[in-house]
C-alpha cells in the first residue's frame, strides 16, 4: 500500500532566485482522503502545490502517481494527470459564462455548449453544487465564482484536487457548504489536498494533515491525534500562546459617537439604515455580520469615501470638543485623527505599490510631513525596519519590490503601516484575511496595544472566535440595520450567530 | 440626395481601407496585444503590394492577368504585413519588451520602410513605376453586372464598389463568427482576456498571441495595398497613406472591438475622411472635417466608459505582457 500513493511528492526543491521556496519536500496523498497542508504565510506551501498543477516545475525531485513516475510539465500535463487546482485568486475570465469557463482549454474540437450544460448539471447534482452555466462571471458573488472553479476542474476529470486556500472569502455559512461538497467528493474516492491557515477548519475537515515551515517539510500527523496547539507549534518552530490578552482599560469615555447613519447605493438601495453607536477610547468594538451586511460601507461612510443620506458622525477630542466628520473630505477625516486600515482583496491594487520596496511605500502614506523637494528617507526605512521585525515579513531587504513578496507578507506591509499612523481612532476591516495563525495574533496584540494607549479601534472580523476573544463590545450589523451590541466577554456564538441573521424584535415581528 | 449618394460611396471607398487595418488590429488585440504598429504595417503593405503587382507585370512582359496581379498583391502585402508583426511579437511575446514602445517603433520603422521601397522601385525604374492601364481596370474593376450599378440609390451604394470592399464584408463575418461562435475563437478572447487563466486551463497562450498578433497584421497591410492599388491609382502615394493607421486603431475602440460593428464604422469614418470633399461648407476649414472622426472616438469613449457595461470593455490584459513565473 505504502507504495501507491494516489500522489508523492519526493525531494522537491524549487529556487526564485536566492530565495528557496521549497527544501527537499516530501508529501503524499491518498485517495479518498482529505489532506490539509498547513504553514505560516511564505512557507511554501502554494509553490508546492504550483509544482503539481504544473505552473511551475520542481529544480530537483521527482512526483509519482499511483506509484509511477510522472513529469508536469503545464498545467495541461497536470489535467492529462487528471491533477487540479483551486487557485486562491480565481482564474475566472470575468466576461465569460460560467460555461465557457468551463470548457476553457479542452481540446475537443466542436462547441457544444447544451452538451456542456448537461455535463455540468450532472456534476453538480452528483455533489451537490448549484451553478446556473449561462451567467456571466462578473455576476457572480465569490462563493458561486469558487463553485465554477471546483466543477470546471472536476469537468476536466480531475482525481486530485488542491484547493488553496478556499475559505479565506467565505462566510460561515459557505464554508460549511463547501466542506460538505469536499467531503461528498473524498466519499467518491478523490483525492484532496486542502491549503489553510484556519486551525479549526483544519480539524473539521482533514484526515492527515502535512506541515511545512520555510520552505522546510517537517511532517505529517493524524488529524485525530494531534490538537491546534501542536499544530501551530510544528508551524511556528516555538510555543505560541493562542489566548488573546484583554486587558480592561481605565476610564473609558466616548471617541466616536455615530448617529441614525443612513446610506442607499447608487442604484437607490439602502446599504446602511439608521446606524447608531459610540466608540469609547481604549476599548476595541467588533462588528460582526453575514458579509455585505454594511461593514464595508460603515466604514467607508465615517472616513468620507461613501457618500451620506442622513445621521452624524462625531469625534470627541481629549478636551472633550466635538467635531462633526460627514461633509469632510477623507483628508480631512484623517487629520482629525481617524485612521482606517482596510485590508481589501485586492491588497496590491489599493494601497500599495507593488514594484516599490517597503521603505517607499511607507512614504506613501507620509510625504506630506516632509519639506523641500528630495526624499527624505530615514523614517520610513526607521518604519519599514521595524514592520520588518515586529510582523516577521520573508523579504530579503525592505527595497525589495513588495509585489515579488508572498501575499501574506504583502499584507503584512499594509496592515503594519496602518497601525503605525498615530490615530485616535483606528478602523481596521478584514485586518489577517489570509494571514497565518502567529502573524494575526500579532496584529491582535498590536491592536491591543493601541487600546491601551486610549485609541478608539474598531475592527471588524469574520471569525467569530476571535472577535469573542479581541472585542470588548460586538456590535451586530444585519442587513445594514444594528441588530445589538453585545459585551465580548460575556456573549456567546450562538447568541451572535442568531442575531446576524435577524434584526431584534422587528424581523421577530413580522414572521 | 445625389451629395448624399456619393458621399456613402465615397466612404465605402475609403471606408474598404480602414475596414482591413481595423479588423487585423481587432484580432491582434483581442489576443492582448496592443499593436500600435498599424500605421507603419500599412505603408509597408501598400508598398509592397504595389511591388508585387509591378514586378509580376514586368516578370510576364508587360501582359498580366488580373485576377492573378490582384492574388499576388495581396498575398505580398499580407506576408510584408505578417513579418512586421512578427518582429512586434518576437519582441513583446519572447522578450517582453513594453508592448506601447515597441509599437511605436514599429510603426516609424514600417513608414520608413514602405517609404523606401516605394522610392526605390521609382528611382530604379527611372523615375515612374505604374501598372499598365488595364491591369489598373482589374484593381479597381466592381464585380457585378452594369443592370444592379445602374440601379438608382442602391446601386451605386452596393454594387459599384472594387472586390476588396466584399471580400472585406466577408472576412468581418468570418471573424466574428471565429470570435463567437468557435472554441479556438473562445481561447483567443480568454487569452486576452487572461493570459495567466488561460495557461491554467491548458491554453497555449504564446501560440494564440503569436498567431493572432501575425494574421492580424497581415490583414492589416492589405488595407495599405487596397489604398495604394484603388485610390492612389496604383503609383506610389505616401501622403494618403499617412494617419490611416491610427485612424484604424481608433476605429477599433469605436467598434468596441467587434468585426460586425466595424463594417459600418468603416464606413462612417470613411465617410467623415472625405467629407471635405464632397460636402463643403462656407466658413469651415477643411482640417476640421477630418479630425471628426478622432471626435468621434473620443465620443464613443466616454460613452461606453459612462455606461459602464462590462461586456463592452477592451481585452481585459490588452497591452498587458505576460510571464508564467512572475510573481
Amino acid at each position: 500500500m505504502d507504495s501507491r500513493h494516489a500522489i508523492e511528492m519526493k525531494g522537491i526543491t524549487k529556487r526564485f532566485g536566492q530565495v528557496v521556496a521549497n527544501d527537499r519536500i516530501d508529501l503524499s496523498v491518498e485517495w479518498g482522503e482529505i489532506l490539509a497542508l498547513l504553514g505560516e504565510n511564505g512557507s511554501g506551501k502554494t509553490t508546492l502545490m504550483n509544482m503539481l498543477s504544473g505552473i511551475y516545475q520542481p529544480d530537483e525531485g521527482e512526483i509519482f502517481e499511483d506509484g509511477e513516475p510522472i513529469s508536469i510539465r503545464s498545467p495541461k500535463d497536470a489535467f492529462r494527470h487528471g491533477i487540479g487546482m483551486i487557485h486562491q485568486h480565481y482564474k475566472l475570465i470575468e466576461v465569460f459564462t460560467a460555461a465557457q469557463n468551463i470548457i476553457l482549454g479542452l481540446d475537443e474540437e466542436k462547441m457544444d455548449l447544451k452538451e456542456t450544460n448537461r455535463r455540468v448539471a450532472e456534476i453538480c447534482s452528483r455533489y451537490g453544487f448549484e451553478i446556473d452555466p449561462t451567467m456571466k462571471v462578473y455576476d457572480m458573488s465569490v462563493s458561486q465564482k469558487q463553485t465554477v472553479e471546483i466543477v470546471k476542474v472536476l469537468y476536466r476529470g480531475a482525481r486530485v484536487l488542491i484547493l488553496d486556500e478556499p475559505t479565506a472569502v467565505l462566510t460561515p455559512q459557505e464554508t460549511v457548504k463547501l466542506f460538505r461538497i469536499l467531503r461528498a467528493m473524498k466519499e467518491d474516492g478523490k483525492a484532496i489536498i486542502i491549503i489553510t491557515h484556519k486551525l479549526h477548519e483544519v480539524m473539521d475537515v482533514s484526515d492527515r494533515v502535512a506541515v511545512l515551515r520555510k520552505g522546510q517539510y517537517i511532517g505529517t500527523l493524524m488529524t485525530k491525534d494531534t490538537s491546534p496547539q501542536e499544530l501551530t507549534d510544528m508551524m511556528v518552530g516555538r510555543a505560541v500562546s493562542l489566548n488573546i490578552d484583554r486587558p480592561k482599560y481605565d476610564n473609558p469615555k466616548p471617541r466616536l459617537v455615530v448617529s441614525g447613519l443612513s446610506c442607499t447605493d447608487e442604484e437607490g438601495v439602502s446599504r446602511l439604515s439608521d446606524v447608531s453607536f459610540t466608540a469609547m477610547t481604549g476599548e476595541i468594538l467588533g462588528i460582526a455580520g453575514i458579509s455585505g451586511s454594511g461593514q464595508k460601507e460603515l466604514l467607508e461612510a465615517i472616513t468620507g469615501l461613501y457618500p451620506v443620506k442622513s445621521g452624524s458622525v462625531k469625534v470627541v477630542g481629549d478636551d472633550g470638543q466635538e467635531m462633526e466628520l460627514l461633509g469632510k473630505s477623507p483628508m480631512q477625516v484623517r487629520k482629525a485623527g481617524v485612521g482606517m486600515a482596510f485590508v481589501p482583496e485586492d491588497r496590491l491594487g489599493m494601497g500599495l505599490v507593488g514594484s516599490m520596496g517597503m521603505t517607499g511605500n511607507m512614504l506613501l502614506r507620509s510625504w506630506r510631513n516632509g519639506r523641500g523637494a528630495l526624499l527624505k528617507k530615514k523614517d520610513p526605512q526607521a518604519l519599514a525596519n521595524d514592520i520588518l521585525k515586529e510582523l516577521e515579513v520573508v523579504t530579503p531587504g525592505i527595497d525589495y519590490p513588495v509585489r515579488r513578496l508572498s501575499g501574506g507578507n504583502v499584507q503584512k506591509v499594509l496592515v503594519g503601516r496602518e497601525i503605525a499612523i498615530p490615530h485616535s481612532v483606528l478602523m481596521t476591516a478584514y485586518a489577517v484575511r489570509g494571514l497565518d495563525i502567529n502573524t494575526s495574533y500579532t496584529i491582535y496584540r498590536l491592536l491591543t496595544e493601541e487600546k491601551m494607549k486610549g485609541v478608539a479601534v474598531i475592527f471588524i472580523g469574520e471569525d467569530l472566535d476571535v472577535l469573542l476573544e479581541l472585542c470588548d463590545r460586538i456590535l451586530v450589523l444585519c442587513g445594514g440595520r444594528v441588530s445589538g451590541i453585545v459585551d465580548g466577554r460575556k456573549a456567546t456564538k450562538e447568541e451572535i450567530g442568531l442575531m446576524m441573521t435577524h434584526v431584534g424584535q422587528e424581523v421577530d415581528a413580522n414572521e | 440626395m445625389n451629395t448624399l449618394v456619393t458621399l456613402i460611396t465615397a466612404g465605402i471607398t475609403f471606408g474598404t481601407v480602414l475596414l482591413y487595418g481595423t479588423l487585423g488590429e481587432i484580432l491582434t488585440e483581442k489576443s492582448g496585444s496592443l499593436n500600435l504598429g498599424v500605421e507603419g504595417i500599412m505603408y509597408m503593405g501598400g508598398a509592397f503590394g504595389l511591388a508585387g503587382a509591378f514586378y509580376y507585370e514586368k516578370a510576364a512582359g508587360g501582359i498580366g492577368n488580373g485576377p492573378v496581379a490582384i492574388v499576388i498583391a495581396i498575398l505580398a502585402a499580407f506576408a510584408a504585413g505578417a513579418l512586421a508583426s512578427a518582429i512586434y511579437s518576437f519582441l513583446t511575446i519572447t522578450l517582453r519588451t513594453n508592448q506601447n514602445v515597441t509599437g511605436l517603433a514599429l510603426s516609424i520603422f514600417g513608414t520608413g520602410v514602405g517609404q523606401f521601397v516605394g522610392e526605390f522601385m521609382r528611382v530604379s525604374e527611372g523615375g515612374y513605376v505604374a501598372l499598365s492601364n488595364p491591369l489598373k481596370e482589374a484593381f479597381s474593376a466592381t464585380i457585378w453586372p452594369d443592370a444592379l450599378i445602374r440601379i438608382p440609390i442602391l446601386g451605386p451604394i452596393l454594387f459599384s464598389h472594387t472586390i476588396f470592399f466584399y471580400l472585406a464584408i466577408v472576412l468581418a463575418i468570418v471573424m466574428s463568427l471565429f470570435l463567437n461562435r468557435t472554441r479556438k475563437g473562445l481561447y483567443l478572447r480568454a487569452v486576452g482576456e487572461s493570459p495567466s487563466t488561460s495557461d491554467a486551463a491548458g491554453i497555449d497562450t504564446t501560440r494564440y498571441r503569436y498567431l493572432a498578433t501575425i494574421i492580424g497584421g497581415g490583414i492589416s497591410a492589405i488595407g495599405g495595398m487596397v489604398y495604394i492599388m484603388t485610390t492612389a491609382g496604383c503609383v506610389w502615394n505616401h501622403e494618403g497613406l499617412a494617419g490611416v493607421g491610427w485612424l484604424a486603431v481608433a476605429l477599433v475602440i469605436f467598434c468596441i472591438w467587434r468585426p460586425l460593428n466595424a463594417i459600418w464604422g468603416s464606413v462612417i469614418f470613411g465617410a467623415m475622411m472625405i467629407m471635405y470633399l464632397r460636402v463643403s461648407l462656407p466658413f469651415i476649414p477643411t482640417e476640421i472635417y477630418k479630425i471628426l472622426p478622432y471626435v468621434v472616438t473620443v465620443i464613443v469613449l466616454i460613452i461606453t466608459s459612462m455606461r459602464n457595461s462590462r461586456d463592452k470593455q477592451p481585452p481585459a490584459s490588452l497591452g498587458l505582457n505576460y510571464f508564467r513565473e512572475e510573481r
